[in-house]
């Protein structure tokens, strides 16, 4: 994964442990779903299922992504249909 | 009474959408004839095809068989909850069809497909 200068990943979402030695204060995490008021995750879009996977397609943890847990759960099964259709993988070793 | 209750059962409709990955070796004639077969499927069992939309032939994520790609093709619909059990055992017994997926439709994801058909999405995807 690779980070940039504010100290976020290349998804942009989850403070790093960069971004907390610089400034001495990690950025608020927040759930994207609430904030910007989606209510159903679409398992038909694998580019913005990918934001909340790491680069193996494994699903990163609410620590990181600050996700509510209503909506981890349902990104979860969004995941887990879209892994059904061949939309995602189940397992690669492939940064994307 | 017993009857009245099947009866009330087959007039209520449930919103669907179901996802079918479709063998890549079919001919063109072949893959329209397996895709409205299932649209035929859907209307007579006494339901109501809203969208249907080609993907058309995508990679997969990983090999499915000796497969690693497929037609996608994607339809919303509404229906008595007896066709999918129907809809899936012919989706099992059609060897053309290497994946597929059925899901109901509640009121957040209406309100999803609903904008999604209005914007286009799923002409982007064809162009795609």
């Amino acid at each position: 994964m690779a980070y940039n200068e504010e100290g976020r990943n290349d998804r942009g979402i989850g403070p790093t442990a960069t971004n907390k030695i610089r400034t001495g204060r990690q950025a608020k995490k927040y759930c994207r779903f609430k904030r910007n008021g989606i209510k159903y995750i679409d398992y038909k879009d694998p580019d913005f299922l990918w934001k909340f996977l790491n680069d193996q397609g494994k699903v990163l943890p609410r620590r990181i992504t600050g996700t509510s847990l209503k909506y981890q759960r349902r990104l979860s099964t969004a995941v887990k249909r879209a892994r059904h259709l061949a939309l995602l993988p189940f397992v690669t070793d492939k940064a994307k | 009474m017993a009857l009245e209750i099947s009866t009330n059962l087959a007039n209520i409709k449930v919103m669907y959408e179901t996802t079918f990955l479709v063998s890549p070796e079919l001919s063109d004639a072949d893959y329209k004839k397996v895709t409205s077969k299932f649209e035929d499927i859907i209307k007579k069992g006494n339901g109501e095809v809203t969208n249907f939309e080609h993907w058309g032939l995508k990679r997969l994520a990983y090999n499915i068989g000796n497969h690693a790609n497929a037609h996608y093709c994607y339809v919303e619909f509404t229906a008595p909850p007896r066709l999918i059990a129907k809809l899936e055992q012919e989706y099992l017994f059609d060897e053309s069809v290497i994946r597929f997926l059925t899901v109901k439709v509640d009121k957040h994801h209406a309100a999803f497909n609903k904008k999604r058909r209005e914007q286009g999405f799923g002409k982007k995807k064809e162009e795609n």
